[in-house]
């Protein structure tokens, strides 16, 4: 794939081989979260809609052969998580209803999470790791979920965008989200410039920020982009502040865990909009959109669970939670 | 930089709207200065701001989400 991509689109060799290249790599593929070429694969070919690549002809972008190998990846990953995730089922498709399963589907339980463990026992090279685990969204973070606004009308596309608008500092460059992210990260010692550390993050890390884009992308997903925003800014402002204790104990300042500190206030506004004014006022609009907003919603949660149990066996081992080879 | 710079606080007032969300914080929008008791302005970050309606919250008198740890209801 990145082969292919390194050359020219104007009568690039290959490209034709992409489709049935990428049908042999699903066919033998165990799991599509945790495959290192399938997830990485996606990624890259998302990235050409994002910033694109240094190197890279920005033709890719539409072309045709690497839309249709895209389109195999991503009806294989829309069939691997209809049928692992678990969505709520009878709920009204109201305004009020819709937020409150919402709520209900992302309220906190007890019990390990990587925002524990990073609060209380996390060392500071698992905090690094964390930040570039994160890092992968949190550079761009909020653009997946931008692409669903011209295709909402009404209270929800004025609920995405105010939610949106705070997100990428309200007419601040210095206080957009991704910006207080990067400065985290160089006040963690770490590169903070878009994609450095692509290469040394799973599988299962790339999967969590390719399905927002699988969603974003596509029109037919705007419920599930609703479902999965409100998902995400409703499990937010209690893990970090949490993230945010674990960088105090060991002595970060506060314009690195600013970033965190934030997210607590942000988000506890963000959760109320996006619950009732974007997801559940999107299903009074469009009732049969109740299904993709608690899809994209649990899916959220699901994908959070996985990379979730995934720093947490590495941690728990002693070992890097990062691709070591 | 003082939040009266910011670029999004030199637009012209919006009309103030007060939400109280079920069980939740109340969401503020719009030209409203909100100040401790001695009158003193508390810096505010964003255009929409959730006051916290539990008492629990951390970063009072804004929301930080610990109202659905403690199961509020709102009366």
């Amino acid at each position: 794939m990145t082969e292919v991509l390194s050359t020219p689109l104007d009568g690039a060799a290959g490209a034709g081989e992409l489709a049935p290249l990428t049908r042999r790599v699903l066919a033998h593929s165990v799991d599509l979260l945790s495959d290192e070429d399938v997830q990485l694969t996606l990624y890259v070919m998302y990235e050409l809609f994002y910033r694109g690549f240094e190197g890279v002809d920005d033709d890719w972008e539409w072309a045709p052969e690497v839309l249709g190998a895209r389109r195999l990846i991503e009806s294989a990953l829309e069939q691997h998580l209809s049928e692992r995730v678990d969505v709520p089922e009878e709920i009204a498709p109201e305004r009020g209803a819709v937020a409150e399963a919402l709520f209900a589907l992302t309220a906190p339980s007890p019990g390990p999470s990587v925002a524990r463990y990073v609060a209380k026992r996390a060392s500071q090279e698992q905090l690094r790791e964390l930040l570039v685990q994160r890092s992968v969204y949190q550079l761009k973070e909020a653009d997946p979920h931008t692409w669903a606004i011209p295709r909402l009308v009404g209270r929800p596309k004025s609920a995405l965008v105010e939610i949106q608008a705070d997100e990428y500092g309200g007419g601040d460059p210095e206080r957009m989200h991704c910006e207080l992210f990067a400065r985290t990260m160089r006040g963690a010692a770490l590169d903070a410039e878009y994609g450095a550390y692509i290469e040394q993050v799973p599988a299962v890390t790339l999967a969590g920020v390719n399905v927002m884009s699988l969603f974003g992308l596509h029109r037919r997903w705007r419920g599930a982009t609703a479902g999965h925003l409100a998902a995400f800014e409703m499990t937010s402002s209690l893990p970090n502040r949490l993230y945010g204790d674990g960088f105090r104990r060991h002595g970060f300042d506060q314009g690195t865990t600013e970033y965190f500190d934030e997210h607590v206030e942000a988000d506890a506004v963000h959760e109320q909009i996006a619950g009732r004014d974007l997801a559940g006022a999107l299903v009074q609009q469009e009732p049969e959109l109740l299904h993709d907003v608690l899809f994209g919603a649990a899916t959220c949660l699901y994908l959070d669970e996985v990379v979730g149990e995934h720093l947490l066996t590495a941690w728990d081992a002693g070992v890097s939670s990062l691709r070591t080879a | 930089m003082t939040a009266s710079d910011r670029p999004a606080d030199r637009r012209p007032g919006r009309t103030p709207s007060i939400v109280a969300c079920p069980d939740g914080p109340i969401l503020v929008r719009g030209d409203v200065t909100i100040t401790d008791d001695t009158g003193q302005p508390i810096p505010r970050r964003r255009s929409t701001v959730a006051l916290c309606r539990c008492g629990a919250s951390a970063i009072k008198p804004y929301c930080d989400g610990t109202h659905k740890a403690i199961g509020f209801t709102a009366p």
